[in-house]
């Protein structure tokens, strides 16, 4: 049933979709310090215009007009390249998870999502490793020692959890027999949500997902305690935001995924016009996007060996156990 | 005890009990929380009640300086122009604030009680020269804008030197 929009469809959906992750960017960064600034007793930003509702504005203009420093023996082009590259990918990622059933409006097919991929979950997965470079290219260009560190810690931990966050998808794939997005929402409003039969999946996709966002309490290769920055120490202004933008996005997009392959994308619980889809989509990413802001405020950061046996010894061998498992029950039942 | 999992998702009712209660933050600006009564702030010179300078020009404030931030110049009072109780008084009596420590020595020194330091925290300015304080501005009723805080609620006595006329 997949229908190919015009192409003039998709560019302005695109621009469209780009800037609401924008937006949604902006003010998740002030959610994420209300909430915890409450849960802290505190108010968080609150002067910025009312309820500090410009704080994202301000910061923003504050980045903008920040020096463009750069180290003097840094590789200039792959020091810009880098955070241009974790950026990108991060919103080239968000192109392929559906926020609807799609719409016809005025005889012109709007869908979706902006691209059907018949792949989209490797597209995804291989996008979001593709960004993993701007991480590393950005570190090791500064010419720093310590944004050489934080960037290899960033790269053995990216590496570490990228197995885990794969596998715990393949339960959802083998159920739903396919790696369109699309079809796997389609399959879930078919029979149930496979947050249900997957569990343990969603589980460990969660945390998994946590330790790729490099979200607390995974937070090693930017442990403001321990290290200056990480991969970003030597980057200021603008390019230093677009690193932290990187970053938040990737948790959007990964609430999103999150959203699309156990919690049944965009379809509602018990009423869903084709209008209200997105609405759905949007409360489910904001309940997720919630979860990771309370795990932050709640839980410490682990130590590096703690990480690594976490995501080898634990995480690594159930999801592997939970997709053979699955496998075999697809196939008996 | 619960094993160490359930431990942790524990923590996660103790942080979504917090928000909803009161922050504890006090809006600065707005709120402003009293001092501790010996709290040292803006350093003030006094006058005797017959409105001549307790200070002589001993320099025994600057000699006790350790941020060496107070500078005086003395002169003799004459019978034309009388100006403080003694033989000598400070033609030129100088704090500069953003030399100073706060560390109330200045206070300690003086055998006149001329200099005490008062509560007022709030003496940043735009330019280093508007924190070089004159005797001027020293004499002058500082603009009171900092609550104290009631000195009943602490067991600390007013120090000797400061009780003394």
């Amino acid at each position: 049933m997949t229908r190919a929009p015009e192409w003039w469809v998709s560019l302005v959906q695109a621009f469209v979709v780009i800037n609401l992750v924008l937006a949604g960017f902006a003010y998740l960064t002030l959610a994420e310090r209300k909430i915890m600034g409450r849960m802290q007793l505190r108010y968080g930003p609150n002067r910025a215009g009312p309820y500090g509702l410009l704080q994202p504005i301000a910061d923003l203009v504050k980045l903008l007009h920040k020096e463009s420093f750069r180290p003097a023996a840094a590789i200039d082009w792959l020091y810009i390249l880098g955070p241009f590259l974790a950026a990108s990918t991060a919103l080239a990622t968000f192109s392929v998870i559906p926020f609807g059933p799609g719409w016809e409006i005025g005889g012109v097919w709007i869908p979706g999502q902006v691209a059907d991929v018949e792949i989209a979950l490797i597209l995804l997965f291989a996008i979001g490793s593709l960004g993993a470079y701007g991480f590393i290219v950005g570190g090791w260009a500064s010419d720093s020692k310590y944004a050489l560190l934080g960037a290899m810690r960033t790269c053995a931990q990216l590496v570490s959890y990228e197995v885990s966050l794969a596998l715990s998808v393949l339960g959802v794939v083998i159920m739903a027999g396919s790696l369109s997005l699309t079809e796997i929402v389609a399959a879930q409003a078919a029979s149930t949500w496979y947050v249900f039969p997957q569990l343990v999946g969603f589980v460990v996709f969660l945390l998994a997902g946590t330790a790729e966002t490099s979200r607390a309490p995974f937070d090693l290769p930017e442990a403001e305690q321990e290290l200056v920055a990480g991969y970003h120490t030597e980057y200021g202004g603008m390019r230093f935001g677009l690193y932290s933008m990187s970053e938040y996005i990737n948790l959007i997009t990964l609430s999103g995924l999150c959203v699309t392959l156990f919690l049944g994308g965009w379809h509602g619980v018990l009423f869903t016009p084709d209008w209200l889809a997105p609405v759905w989509f949007l409360a489910k990413v904001g309940v997720l996007l919630y979860l990771f802001i309370w795990m932050r405020t709640t839980l410490p950061r682990l130590r590096y060996d703690q990480l690594m046996r976490f995501g080898w010894k634990v995480l690594l061998p159930v999801a592997t156990v939970n997709a053979v498992v699955t496998a075999i029950l697809v196939v008996a039942l | 005890m619960s094993p160490q999992p359930l431990d942790s998702l524990k923590g996660f009712a103790v942080t979504f009990r917090q928000i909803f209660r009161k922050p504890i933050t006090q809006q600065y600006p707005e709120v402003k929380r009293p001092v501790y009564p010996r709290f040292r702030g803006r350093h003030r010179l006094w006058r005797h009640e017959n409105g001549l300078e307790k200070c002589v020009g001993c320099s025994l404030c600057a000699a006790a300086c350790p941020a060496d931030c107070i500078r005086v110049v003395a002169a003799e009072n004459t019978a034309d122009n009388r100006v403080s109780a003694g033989e000598r008084y400070a033609r030129i009596y100088e704090i500069n604030m953003s030399r100073c420590i706060f560390c109330g020595y200045c206070e300690l020194a003086c055998p006149f009680d001329a200099i005490t330091l008062g509560n007022e925290y709030e003496i940043s300015e735009y330019s280093r020269d508007d924190l070089i304080y004159t005797k001027d501005m020293l004499l002058a009723e500082p603009i009171k804008r900092v609550p104290v805080a009631d000195r009943e609620r602490y067991d600390t006595p007013e120090p000797a030197y400061k009780t003394r006329s």
